[in-house]
């Protein structure tokens, strides 16, 4: 089962070379990893997305913890999570068919981030999956180049038993 | 606040956590702190010969002391030659700080002379590491340093410090406390847990104690003993616990593991409870894992919550520092026992017998010394001294080690476990009685290891700290010699090392130290005694019978109920 961990460390040189460095060396596997910044300037965040079973999940969480930078380690539940991904992707297209796929990127709210005489670069926000229809539908065009940031994710505003507020694209 | 350099802070750092001695090798980029020594300092430094021999000797002297050992060196191969030290360490849980040179700021990066990543190549070996780039960071990075080494599970830091911070001046204060907010290791136990284990302690009918080297770096063996007590408890200790709890005791009940006794084998695996406390389910206890103790319910305690669960599912998880967890634990056994709980006196009978069945046994008619005579030998020579810390190697010496001395006291065997490194014994030797001047220290060595190794009777006969090598010479990289006569058709690929190449009584002398050989019962323990009373480092060469195997024996991958004892018809009764 896939996980997503969410890792807040110190701001620190090496910080998040141990974290990865202990997946390697303990041979749990990394499906995505994205670091940023976060409301504080000397604390960074990392979302993770692991394929594993629960007792390595325990483990991972576990030998996280004991990393010295280590702040918090918290799994987010996929129903109380708000998750969002950004892709570039570089569709190759001639002039004539670019009014239907930018059709295709309208339906999605996918931006044009670069326009060439044979291709276009799209620029796509979103959860995780809906970034997948859209490669998915794009992909029969030729998608000459593509980039994922990997998802970063945050626990929902509102706890379960409040109202959440409407699932809405950007 | 005293105007100094970065290396005078390095110094006044050490000097105020109270460490006494330090090993290590100067070179390029830890000249400045080596001219700090020069200047003054209260720390004795010891100068080794090679910088794994200096990581060593931190570690027997951490092991011998329960203080943190420090290792200097300087940067590129120093402190890649302090990487053994490092792992054996981290293996081992031993509190470790050592401090390398760095090639200066301005330098790193650019492949300069001498320069490695040294943060980089022990990212995976050690509990935390510092880059130290800027002077300002310095003191507050010792102090963080020590903290972290001794606190929660104990384990091995680096600090790598520029040259030229060695070199900037800076206005010294050393700081009242470190400021590590995402290190928390646990400080109390959760009663809960604690009450539901000690209800599981007085209902089980055969319990035993696992216990490992957690218990001693917790300086937690008097309350190990209070439980054990209270609950009339059997105790098996690993090679990492030897001496945690008193191998002359009633209750205990014999080392596990893959050279164990059958019956301290049979112990734990026939058990209906397992009370493992500060130790891993190593592969070297347990054996097929899947097969390991498969009636036991399982009580974990360990200050790493990592450890629980890791590789045995705990039922009753205690996680905290096991001082307090033995404590509250023996406490709460004793008031259910009076309350009326039966102590376990049927199975304490049973593992008796089977202590009386299955005694070590060795063949020791023939012409040649047997390695076990020799380990019986050393053992009766000290028989009642409470002065006496024995250092090992890693291979067949240190098995027949294990099976054969007799100790009482914690911190009295210092051996590599975790990663079994050759070549530990002689500088962990020369460590712990740096650590424990009056201490007589014994090494107990293989003849491969002691090659790996024994250029530091240099460091033992100049520093006046005279230890007693005893090196178990068979000739052969004897315990690889014994897995291909056993599982590789006696094909002996390598390991042959002959018992005359080095003459080990003449390499002594070379090094000014005293140097003996025996090669018979006859002269063994006039021999023994004298390398042990002549008042200098010495060395004795014996030996022994190239053949003679390690048993009992867990084959590789087997259920360690099904150990092999030594072949029938071979048997005489030691």
């Amino acid at each position: 089962m896939t996980h997503t961990l969410s890792v807040l460390l110190e701001n620190k040189p090496g910080a998040l070379a141990r974290v990865s460095n202990m997946f390697a060396r303990r041979g749990f596997n990394i499906e995505s990893l994205a670091v940023g910044p976060t409301e504080r300037p000397d604390v960074s965040r990392i979302t993770l997305r692991v394929e594993c079973d629960q007792h390595s999940l325990e483990q991972i969480e576990k030998q996280m913890h004991k990393l010295v930078n280590v702040l918090r380690v918290s799994e987010l539940e996929p129903g109380e999570t708000v998750e969002r991904e950004l892709a570039l992707i570089k569709v190759a297209v001639t002039p004539e068919r670019r009014p239907e796929l930018l059709a295709v990127a309208d339906t999605f709210k996918a931006h044009v981030a670069d326009l060439g005489p044979e291709a276009m670069i799209f620029e796509l926000v979103g959860p995780p999956d809906v970034l997948d229809s859209f490669e998915e539908l794009v992909r029969p065009y030729g998608v000459k180049e593509l980039v994922r940031t990997g998802r970063i994710a945050l626990p929902r505003a509102a706890s379960r038993r409040t109202p959440r507020p409407q699932h809405v694209l950007r | 606040m005293a105007k100094m350099l970065g290396s005078d802070a390095i110094l006044r750092s050490l000097e105020a956590e109270g460490v006494d001695v330090m090993f290590g090798i100067p070179g390029g980029a830890i000249l400045p702190t080596y001219d700090s020594i020069a200047r003054g300092t209260s720390v004795r430094h010891v100068l080794a010969r090679h910088e794994q021999g200096a990581g060593h000797m931190a570690e027997g002297y951490a092991r011998a002391s329960g203080r943190v050992g420090v290792a200097m060196a300087t940067s590129g191969p120093g402190a890649t030659n302090l990487v053994t030290p490092i792992a054996d360490a981290w293996m081992d849980s031993t509190p470790l700080v050592c401090i390398t040179g760095q090639v200066r700021t301005n330098l790193i990066g650019t492949d300069a002379f001498q320069e490695v990543d040294a943060t980089g190549i022990t990212l995976p070996i050690v509990k935390h590491s510092w880059l130290v780039q800027d002077v300002e960071e310095l003191p507050h990075v010792m102090k963080a340093a020590f903290h972290v080494a001794r606190t929660g599970r104990c384990g091995p830091v680096l600090v790598d410090v520029a040259k030229d911070v060695q070199e900037a001046a800076i206005d010294f204060r050393y700081p009242d406390g470190v400021d590590l907010p995402g290190w928390k290791p646990p400080h109390k136990v959760n009663a809960r847990q604690l009450g539901e284990a000690a209800r599981a302690i007085a209902a089980a009918e055969k319990p035993v104690l696992y216990v490992g080297g957690g218990v001693v770096n917790a300086e937690a063996c008097e309350e190990l003993r209070e439980l054990a007590e209270a609950g009339g408890l059997p105790v098996v200790t690993t090679l990492m616990a030897k001496g945690a709890f008193p191998e002359s005791h009633a209750l205990h009940a014999g080392l596990p593991g893959m050279h164990g006794s059958k019956w301290a084998n049979w112990a734990m695996n026939k058990c209906d409870l397992l009370i493992a406390v500060g130790s891993r389910f190593d592969d070297r206890v347990t054996g097929k894992l899947t097969a390991f103790a498969p009636g036991a319910q399982v009580i974990h305690l360990d200050v790493d919550a990592a450890e629980i669960g890791k590789l045995r599912h705990a039922d009753i998880p205690v996680v905290g520092p096991l001082k307090l967890a033995l404590a509250g634990l023996a406490r709460e056994v004793g008031r259910l026992r009076e309350e009326g709980a039966e102590g376990p006196s049927a199975w304490r009978t049973q593992i008796d017998e089977w202590r009386d069945a299955f005694p070590y046994r060795y063949d020791r008619d023939g012409d040649t010394l047997k390695p076990q005579t020799l380990l019986e030998t050393l053992r009766d020579l000290t028989a009642g001294r409470d002065d006496v810390v024995w250092t090992t190697g890693v291979g067949q010496h240190q098995m027949w080690a294990m099976q054969y001395l007799v100790c009482d006291r914690p911190r009295s065997f210092i051996t590599s476990g975790g990663l079994g490194t050759m070549g530990y014994g002689v500088p962990a030797a020369i460590g712990a009685k740096a650590a424990r001047p009056d201490a007589t220290v014994i090494c107990v060595d293989g003849d491969g290891c002691f090659q790996m190794t024994c250029q530091e009777l240099a460091t033992a006969a100049l520093e006046g700290l005279p230890i007693v090598t005893v090196v178990v010479n068979n000739g052969w990289l004897g315990m690889v010699r014994q897995w291909q006569e056993m599982f590789y058709a006696e094909r002996f690929a390598q390991t042959h090392l002959t018992h005359q190449v080095p003459d080990y009584a003449m390499l002594a002398e070379a090094y000014g130290c005293a140097g003996f050989t025996v090669d018979s019962e006859d002269r063994l323990e006039e021999t023994l005694d004298e390398a042990l009373t002549c008042g200098r480092a010495a060395v004795v060469d014996a030996r022994c019978d190239p053949e003679e195997k390690c048993f009992p024996m867990i084959p590789a991958g087997a259920a360690a109920i099904d150990i092999l004892e030594y072949p029938e018809g071979e048997t005489v009764d030691a």
